[in-house]
């Protein structure tokens, strides 16, 4: 059987101006719906970033290419709009089950991968990475690669298509996409408790040492916040075990989707914001304030104007990472790499991406990504 | 450098018991569980600290010595085979388990730690960790990590790759190196994935937080028989396309149900041509629910019996069956040859109905017991090593069946690696670009190519040996494929 691919036409012509770009060492900028324009160390809104460079826009990449239910797997271009794919996989009661954010509008299956975020049901079901099954990649030197597969299981080859989540298109463009789905839970409900920030983390705790069919967490401003998704007797047995006030199912849409996609009030008044990736047990400091939970406590968002230094020490002192969302400095957003780490994301880009055409500066800050 | 050298050179930086030499201590260690490829190490290293182990590495970095990391030896592909002009680096003693956090949920554990042990060292806090590969009580965590192992339950609680948060190992040439990290993700390419499952190529793993869960209050499985392997085939999506995950999805074939019945007494339907076993975990109510659904999937695909246990000692029984296939094979044939690739589920059918022509075309019997729900198979090839010829038909019928699981749509493996055992079949899997980009990512971890070497990837020279050996009458098999 042929490994499915999308129309032939396309692939030639981007492949074209990836190696034009690469003869003529002009960067590119890999563009789908620009949802996450905002993000990066250099993000696609920065001057520096951008001044020379050309937009290759990911969106003709667009198309289911294979969707096969009892498979468990849907493979589409890296373009194709992530309404697009729900809709379809709503017809078979099926979803992508790591909720990935919209940040306002439809992104694209490529930006999704690249940039490897998932929403409310990460600490449940698992991240982005863990629902991708393969990817096709046009690398700097014009080369269409597959890897991964159509399976669940697949441990042929180095696992490069799970490697790209979290790229910001470091390596090349990813062309398309395989993703493993699930199906939608048959019962779903969200209760709200009132608690502190203290108490919340320390419940969040508890049940996820427990089998309730938690399935979500937030707390933010006194107010704690729960989902619990599955079999229907699971969750109002749950329902009833965890107390809380039901929320009607309308405003508990509303208050995960304004979650997923920091569309929530909470999140569009900060001029600085923080994104904390610890472990649960990180303790509350008083000095970053009040924080918004997600994830169990694994997942903490401040609004804090300290020094980006102090913010960074606490996380990694906690054995965890802090980005710096919203607010700062171009070239010092993201968490900065261990020595080690950082050789090794240079030697990979150095073999995908000689020419270092693709997104400069967009993961990788230093002088030598920008103006290499 | 001669071998005398390199192993003064170890003994200078590691206790003396820790470098073994002489012939007899090696001998243990010159093959992994595929035992039909050997090979004689220059010296086994046992460091028992992190630091014995960065000596060890230093100095075979300085010297260019190859290393092969090792924990139990329980690999089937030949992943841990030792490097003639190489050392073993046996990470067994590094076994403890650092700690056991119920807050949130982990266990920080050293590499040589037994994947069972996990479980055990977790149960006073009812928590465990999900990958249970079939030899989990002997395979070790680190080997877990090279391997990227599955087991019986991945369909609903992932392989390694989903269960591991952070890894922290020394690259080739002793430089410590974190890939994830506490908490549930970390800036950058996900080295971490690409880490697990890496065969012992890019790094050696010294410590592994490994993510827990909650050990489910109640599991039951229906043992459902079938008189036709395609309908059982049919009746695996149906209980997919229901929008059931079960905890586990097996299949065993009548070939494998007589093997194992008069070993382990299962109470097996044997007339029945397959038998799927389902199991549901949860909560009461969830299992309940669950399992109502999927005994009314069962009869409606046409199931000839369908039975649910009604006990923990009632379910321990029917899994007993397929938990002792292995063992069973090697009691009704002198030797076995334990194959293993994923497939497309619907193309189950067509696999089991190509295997059995295949039974007939290479003379050798297949037994079949397998993951069904995640179209993972492992057909278990019988034959006898003392008889000349079987070991090589053995090895043409696994192949063979690896390159139609590329055809369907699937891959030469599943969970096993490909090690030394697969490697010919990587040709087959990727084009030669696809496999430079292996080279250049074994690069950038290891610029030295020493931690390894010569497993899971093929080099260019021995892809065109392994096309000239595929090649009959000038016909090059799957002609549809593109050649290079």
């Amino acid at each position: 059987m042929p490994r499915p691919t999308l129309d032939p036409s396309i692939l030639p012509a981007l492949r074209e101006q990836v190696l034009a770009a690469a003869s003529a060492r002009a960067p590119l900028i890999l563009r789908g719906a620009g949802t996450k324009d905002f993000l990066g160390e250099y993000c696609v809104t920065d001057r520096e970033a951008t001044a020379n460079a050309t937009l290759l826009d990911t969106r003709v990449l667009n198309g289911v290419v294979a969707y096969e239910p009892t498979e468990l797997v849907i493979t589409a271009g890296a373009g194709t709009r992530l309404s697009g794919i729900e809709a379809l996989l709503a017809t078979q009661g099926q979803s992508l089950a790591f909720e990935p954010p919209r940040f306002g509008g439809d992104p694209t299956l490529g930006g999704i991968v690249a940039a490897g975020l998932s929403g409310p049901r990460r600490a449940s079901v698992g991240a982005t990475r863990d629902f991708v099954l393969g990817a096709t990649l046009l690398d700097g030197r014009g080369e269409v690669l597959r890897f991964g597969g159509q399976v669940m299981k697949n441990v042929a080859g180095f696992d490069v298509s799970r490697l790209l989540c979290g790229s910001f298109g470091l390596l090349g463009l990813i062309t398309q996409v395989s993703l493993k789905v699930l199906p939608l839970p048959p019962a779903e409900t969200t209760l709200r408790f009132a608690l502190t920030s203290a108490a919340a983390l320390q419940a969040f705790q508890r049940w996820a040492g427990q089998s309730w069919p938690v399935s979500a967490t937030a707390y933010a401003a006194g107010s704690a916040t729960v989902r619990l998704s599955g079999a229907t007797a699971a969750v109002s047995t749950a329902a009833r075990a965890l107390g809380g006030e039901p929320l009607p199912k309308l405003e508990a849409d509303h208050f995960w989707a304004g979650l997923r996609d920091q569309t929530d009030p909470w999140f569009t008044h900060a001029e600085h914001l923080w994104r904390l990736s610890v472990p649960t047990s990180a303790p509350l400091p008083a000095e970053l304030g009040e924080p918004l939970i997600e994830w169990g406590g694994a997942l903490r968002w401040h609004r804090t104007t300290l020094p980006p230094r102090a913010v960074r020490a606490w996380a990694e002192a906690q054995g965890g990472t802090a980005w710096h969302w919203r607010g700062g400095v171009a070239g010092q957003r993201l968490h900065p790499l261990t020595p080690a780490v950082l050789a090794i994301h240079r030697r990979l880009q150095q073999s995908f991406d000689p020419a270092g055409v693709f997104n400069p500066g967009r993961l990788l800050a230093d002088a030598e990504t920008l103006h290499g | 450098m001669p071998p005398h050298a390199i192993i003064a050179a170890l003994q200078g930086v590691l206790p003396l018991a820790a470098v073994l030499t002489e012939p007899a201590q090696l001998a243990p260690y010159e093959c992994d569980g595929l035992s039909a490829l050997r090979e004689r190490p220059l010296a086994v290293v046992l460091p028992r600290t992190v630091s014995e182990v960065r000596a060890a590495l230093v100095a075979c970095h300085h010297l260019g010595v190859p290393v092969v990391a090792r924990g139990a030896g329980t690999g089937l592909s030949g992943g841990a085979t030792p490097h003639a002009q190489g050392i073993v680096l046996s990470l067994a003693r590094l076994n403890r388990v650092l700690s056991i956090d119920p807050l949130t949920q982990t266990a920080c554990v050293e590499p040589g730690v037994r994947n069972l042990a996990v479980s055990e060292a977790a149960a006073a806090f009812g928590l465990y960790y999900a990958p249970d590969p079939s030899s989990q009580i002997a395979c070790t965590i680190g080997g877990n990590v090279a391997e990227n192992s599955g087991g019986v339950h991945c369909l609903k609680y992932g392989l390694t790759v989903h269960n591991v948060r952070r890894v922290t190992g020394l690259l080739s040439d002793g430089t410590a190196v974190t890939l994830g990290s506490g908490g549930l993700d970390s800036p950058g390419l996900d080295l971490l994935a690409v880490g697990i499952g890496s065969e012992g190529l890019l790094l050696v793993v010294t410590e592994v937080l490994l993510q827990l869960k909650p050990r489910p209050p109640v599991a039951q499985v229906a043992m459902a028989s079938f008189d036709d392997l395609g309908r059982a085939c049919q009746a695996v999506a149906d209980i997919i396309a229901a929008g059931i995950i079960p905890a586990g999805l097996e299949m065993m074939d009548r070939q494998a149900t007589r093997a194992v019945e008069p070993f382990v007494n299962a109470g097996y339907d044997l007339e029945a041509m397959a038998l799927l076993l389902v199991e549901a975990d949860g909560t009461p109510e969830e299992v309940t629910e669950e399992m109502a659904r999927i005994d009314a999937v069962l009869r409606a695909a046409g199931a000839t019996a369908v039975t649910v246990s009604q006990s923990e000692a009632e379910r321990l029984r029917l899994w007993s069956g397929r938990k002792n296939a292995f063992p069973a094979a090697g009691r009704i044939s002198p030797d076995y040859y334990c194959m293993d690739g994923t497939l497309p589920r619907k193309q189950l059918g067509a696999m089991l109905a190509a295997m059995t022509g295949m039974e007939a075309r290479y003379g050798l019997r297949c037994m079949n017991v397998f993951h069904a729900g995640d179209g993972n198979l492992h057909p278990l090839i019988l034959f006898d090593a003392n008889m000349p010829g079987e070991w090589a038909r053995a090895e043409a019928f696994g192949a063979e069946i690896l390159s139609l699981c590329v055809r369907l749509g699937g891959t030469i493996t599943g969970e096993h690696g490909v090690g030394l055992e697969k490697i010919g079949s990587m040709c087959e899997q990727f084009t030669p670009e696809e496999r430079a980009a292996f080279f250049a990512v074994r690069n950038a971890f290891d610029p030295t190519a020493r931690l390894n070497p010569g497993k899971a990837l093929p080099t260019l020279a021995r892809c065109a040996e392994f096309g000239r050996q595929h090649v009959h009458a000038g016909q090059l098999p799957h002609a549809d494929l593109p050649r290079f």
